[in-house]
């Protein structure tokens, strides 16, 4: 099998697009998560999301989060047009550090929640959602 | 710009004090989030709710910021410790500068 100059240039840039697009997405999210942990590195455990495995509408899909301890706890979807879905900052007053809402998706991606704990630790946690019809309009 | 913004709240009538409820609060605008063009390829500018808090007798329950991502008609739920009888004020904060509010009685025996 042998590939003429054209496809061979075509191939070259399309493998380009296809490791560069990732990663402007993956900049977009470190970022936002930088931008809420101050550069901390947050662990695994102590925080709990729940959401559908399979949203068949990415236009609400439902949430929640749970981290006893926490005194904010955000929400972040990886390859939504813009990361940041809400962050809930507990007040004295919080029955339970435990919040639900409806989000929106754009498409299969995951799901992260970053609690900030009272210690000025940073756990976090993620799922996967796969969604049938993206719910950003077009 | 957003018409007809209702908003809905569900608290318990009453409660033991310190008893821990559960607030479910519901309201209804188009949270327009800045991304879908109109029929003409303009896009259409982003108006949502960006700020929601809830307050019992002056004192933070939560306070929640709210990003484009959130669905049309903000469903919101939480927890809430009632240390006595009082009055829980929730209010939602427009990008358009309007402000929606409003306010539980709730009796702890």
């Amino acid at each position: 099998m042998s590939f003429s100059r054209r496809e061979t240039i075509l191939m070259a840039l399309g493998a380009a697009a296809a490791t560069t697009l990732p990663m402007q997405a993956r900049a977009a999210i470190e970022d936002a998560i930088a931008a809420f942990t101050d550069g901390a590195e947050p662990t695994e455990g102590g925080i709990t999301l729940t959401a559908p495995e399979i949203a068949e509408n990415g236009n609400t899909v439902p949430i929640e989060v749970s981290a006893p301890g926490a005194a904010a706890i955000t929400i972040l979807a990886a390859d939504n047009p813009t990361p940041d879905v809400a962050t809930f900052n507990f007040g004295p007053l919080a029955g339970a550090q435990a919040a639900s809402t409806r989000m929106r998706l754009a498409g299969t991606q995951d799901v992260i929640a970053i609690a900030r704990m009272n210690d000025g630790s940073f756990v976090q946690a993620s799922q996967e959602v796969k969604v049938t019809i993206g719910g950003c309009g077009g | 710009m957003a018409d007809n913004v209702t908003p809905r709240v569900r608290v318990p009538r009453d409660a033991a004090a310190g008893d821990t409820i559960t607030i479910k609060t519901l309201i209804s605008h188009p949270m327009e989030s800045g991304q879908r063009k109109d029929s003409d390829g303009n896009t259409i500018p982003q108006s949502i709710i960006n700020r929601f808090t809830c307050e019992f007798n002056g004192e933070s329950v939560v306070e929640m910021i709210l990003e484009p991502a959130i669905s049309t008609n903000p469903f919101i739920e939480f927890q809430a410790t009632v240390p006595e009888s009082g009055t829980f004020a929730f209010t939602w904060y427009d990008d358009d500068g309007s402000i929606y509010e409003e306010s539980k009685d709730i009796a702890v025996s």
